[in-house]
């Protein structure tokens, strides 16, 4: 085993709106079956990275919850394993993780025990496939210091990732963290290869100056002192850290190109199984365009949606370009468009909900009668 | 000391041949139901449901599917420093090494398994019924009874129970008389094949019965039991319960998992059943297919219509496919504008562009009557079916058959085309 991984999970985005009252990004629940992380944790156990830490600090119940066991991924192992690092308080410290440095840096023991010579950071909000492996070769053939795993920016979303912009040997020489005007559409993916030592060197010196943040306060400062390249990926990737962009990604599932590559294409994603029974479609039912997970029992209209887990949609329902968390009851009669129902909810018989100017979150909390 | 009050025993060695070419390479247990499952997962789920943590899965025909399934018993949480599930497969000794030549003689060999567990309690079961139920309430029953033997039994209609083993009780509920298949039944309780021995009583019948040479729990060890007087009781259980033995059973059960609200409901939180996922995307249901009253399991892609069917993980329905009244198991793709009626079709098939299976008249199988009937067409794993072909009702297809296979292009009700695997080969 050449790297051990580090996924960052602990984030919280304002633009996530009330999704995120429940849980962490690195939790929302993505393409009807997974959870985000399942991404990041796959792409680590399919690039045959076993030993793994996931830095959780932003309302993590339902991430712990999802992590219960390591088996899923294939991290219960006894050379290596699935270590979650929540902020904890030491003798020599109090604080929370006040940056995704300083997270590091309060778990740097973890880093320092490990004999793995090379370090991948992902972060948990990141829907892809990569083989870090790849990366990896690439980070020693350029003898970087630093690769930062890059991609295109397709969406109208620029101003909220790091923009770079490499030389032709693909060194970054500038480097702007969520800029107002970008000057290249290469943005960061937050995917980082790194020597473990240089990891451990850089994030010792950023404690003692002060500073928390890997982007800001070390990629950006050190960019002309240290060797820092990007690796570009062409191939399907997003960030689910705003409503817009969850909404979409999830959406983008619907497409058969997106759906051999993630679901049919190896490596497998994985993710933590529940025992639900094959999904089930009543007589009367019409189902188009749509994405429906097992447990559900559909008797209504579903159109270019994705259902997820043990949802119940009655009779008579219409639930139009939305997306439907796990274990929603729909009562009948119910009209929903453009919305996100969040999980767990119920929904009483002759709701009408529509999201007119963009995606409505739907949180009703009723009390579920169950006979 | 090592110490399990009760532990089970799970035959799954049978070949079940009267499903026909869906045994070809999988025993029994190992079939695929409803939508996701393989039918041992209902006794094994039973088992941890029920508390009991031990279990042994006694295997001999074709188990390597079993094998896979099982594991180390991951998914119905029997992975266990104590206990847990053992697959148990006969093997060689010194003097006369034997395969399992009955259900008792299966059970003997493993005499050493049982006994390393100190068991009050060993607990008879059989991998092929669909049902739930609550072992520890069985035992409840006969540690009440001061039983030595509980015989789980269910009431059939009277003019049904001449095909079952009827057990005659008294009025306490003591068996006092067997009856195989009798032609005037006194009783309409059937056996289910569920036992709950006392230890030291299963232990001793074995012991004294072990030379027969196809030690049988109906035909040697029940009457031996009860010639000796010991206390055997009946245990009425009046819940869901399908022997899924014919290919008839077997599709009618599946088909009663559509219904609205069914008899046997999965959808429950209580009693879940448990197997190995190894599919776990959500479906596709496309923009100009038809889900009518059907259950699909994980990861399928359905672009044509799909009518009353159970389908399984991963299967792929083709634009202008019309699937009626059909158990389709995973990974089997159905082609553009195949016509599937009434077809049980195993794990991996391909079905060509324009086939129809089940057209026609039924007419009785010319290969095996008793087995290809109900009107079913029933097609074994990786077949493979080309482009166009007609296929009558009551047929049998096993095998890559191409457009050769196909006189006229059809293959007429009754007919079969069993095609030996290249993997046969390999193995015999």
């Amino acid at each position: 085993m050449r790297a051990v991984g580090i996924i960052l999970a602990g984030g919280n985005n304002n633009r996530m709106r009330e999704l995120s009252n429940k849980r962490a990004i690195a939790a929302m629940p993505m393409a009807g079956s997974y959870r985000s992380i399942d991404f990041a944790l796959s792409n680590m156990t399919n690039s045959h990275i076993q030993k793994v830490a996931v830095l959780t600090q932003y309302n993590a119940r339902s991430l712990n919850e999802h992590l219960s066991s390591s088996k899923w991924w294939d991290f219960g192992r006894k050379q290596g394993g699935l270590f979650l690092f929540p902020p904890t308080i030491t003798n020599k410290n109090s604080w929370w993780y006040r940056g995704t440095a300083d997270a590091i840096y309060q778990n740097l023991n973890w880093l320092r025990s490990s004999h793995e010579p090379y370090v991948v950071i992902a972060s948990g909000d990141g829907i892809y496939k990569l083989d870090y492996n790849k990366v990896l070769e690439y980070h020693i053939a350029k003898r970087a210091d630093v690769t930062v795993v890059c991609t295109e920016c397709k969406g109208d979303d620029i101003n909220r990732f790091g923009v770079l912009k490499m030389n032709e040997d693909c060194r970054i020489e500038e480097f702007d963290e969520k800029p107002m005007v970008s000057r290249s559409n290469v943005i960061s993916t937050g995917i980082y290869v790194i020597r473990r030592r240089q990891l451990i060197e850089m994030i010792e010196r950023c404690a003692q100056e002060d500073r928390a943040d890997f982007v800001k306060d070390i990629l950006i400062r050190y960019k002309d002192l240290k060797r820092i390249y990007g690796y570009k990926i062409n191939e399907y990737w997003s960030n689910i850290s705003t409503v817009e962009s969850y909404y979409q990604t999830n959406m983008d599932f619907l497409k058969p190109e997106v759906r051999d590559y993630f679901f049919r294409k190896g490596p497998t994603i994985y993710t933590r199984v529940d025992d639900n029974p094959p999904a089930k479609f009543n007589p009367g039912c019409t189902v188009k365009n749509s994405l429906v997970a097992s447990g559900c029992i559909i008797n209504g209209t579903v159109e270019n949606s994705v259902i997820f887990k043990k949802v119940f949609i009655g009779n008579n329902c219409h639930i139009k370009n939305s997306i439907i968390l796990n274990d929603v009851y729909i009562g009948d009669n119910t009209h929903i468009e453009n919305c996100v129902v969040e999980s767990r909810d119920t929904i009483r018989a002759n709701s009408y909900h529509c999201g007119e100017n963009g995606i409505k979150i739907v949180i009703e909390k009723n009390e579920r009668y169950v006979i | 000391m090592i110490k399990k009050e009760m532990i089970a025993m799970l035959l799954a060695g049978g070949q079940g041949s009267r499903l026909g070419v869906l045994t070809d390479n999988v025993a029994k247990p190992a079939v695929s139901f409803g939508g996701k499952y393989r039918i041992i997962d209902f006794p094994l789920s039973n088992c941890i449901n029920s508390g009991i943590d031990t279990v042994g899965v006694l295997t001999q025909y074709r188990p390597l599917r079993l094998n896979t399934h099982i594991g180390i018993g991951i998914p119905w949480d029997l992975d266990r420093n104590v206990g847990g599930v053992t697959v148990l497969p006969p093997y060689e000794k010194i003097g006369n090494t034997d395969w399992y030549t009955g259900t008792a003689n299966a059970i003997y060999q493993n005499f050493e398994y049982m006994e390393q567990f100190n068991p009050d309690y060993v607990l008879i079961l059989s991998g092929d019924h669909i049902y739930k139920m609550d072992y520890e309430v069985m035992l409840d029953y006969h540690k009440a009874n001061k039983a030595d033997v509980t015989i789980a039994v269910m009431p059939v209609p009277m003019e049904e129970a001449s095909r079952f083993g009827i057990m005659v009780t008294d009025e306490t509920g003591r068996i006092t008389e067997f009856q195989e298949k009798p032609e005037h039944p006194v009783s309409n309780l059937a056996s289910m094949g569920i036992y709950i021995f006392s230890w030291p009583v299963l232990k001793d019948a074995l012991l004294k019965l072990k030379d027969l040479s196809d030690l049988d729990f109906g035909k040697h060890v029940l009457p031996y039991c009860r010639e000796n007087d010991m206390r055997l009781f009946a245990y009425e259980f009046n819940g869901y319960w399908k022997d899924v033995g014919t290919l008839g059973s077997y599709w009618q059960a599946n088909m009663e998992l559509i219904d609205v609200i069914p008899e046997f409901n999965l959808y429950e939180e209580f009693w879940k059943i448990y197997t190995r996922g190894d599919i776990i995307p959500p479906d596709y249901i496309a923009e100009n297919a038809v889900v009518d009253k059907c259950i699909i399991g994980d990861g399928a892609e359905i672009l044509g219509e799909v009518y009353s069917s159970v389908i399984g993980p991963g299967v792929r329905i083709e634009e202008g496919a019309v699937v009626r009244d059909s158990i389709i198991m995973q990974e089997t793709t159905v082609g553009r504008g195949a016509r599937v009626d009434r077809a049980v079709i195993a794990q991996n098939v391909t079905i060509g562009e324009g086939a129809e299976l089940g057209v026609g008249k039924e007419a009785p199988n010319v290969y095996n009557e008793s087995v290809y009937a109900f009107g079913l067409v029933t097609v074994g794993e990786n077949s493979v079916i080309p482009p166009g072909v007609k296929v009558g009702r009551n047929t049998a297809i096993l095998g890559q058959t191409t457009q050769e296979d196909y006189p006229d292009g059809a293959l007429a009700s009754g007919g079969a085309i069993i095609k030996n695997n290249e993997k046969d080969g390999e193995d015999s």
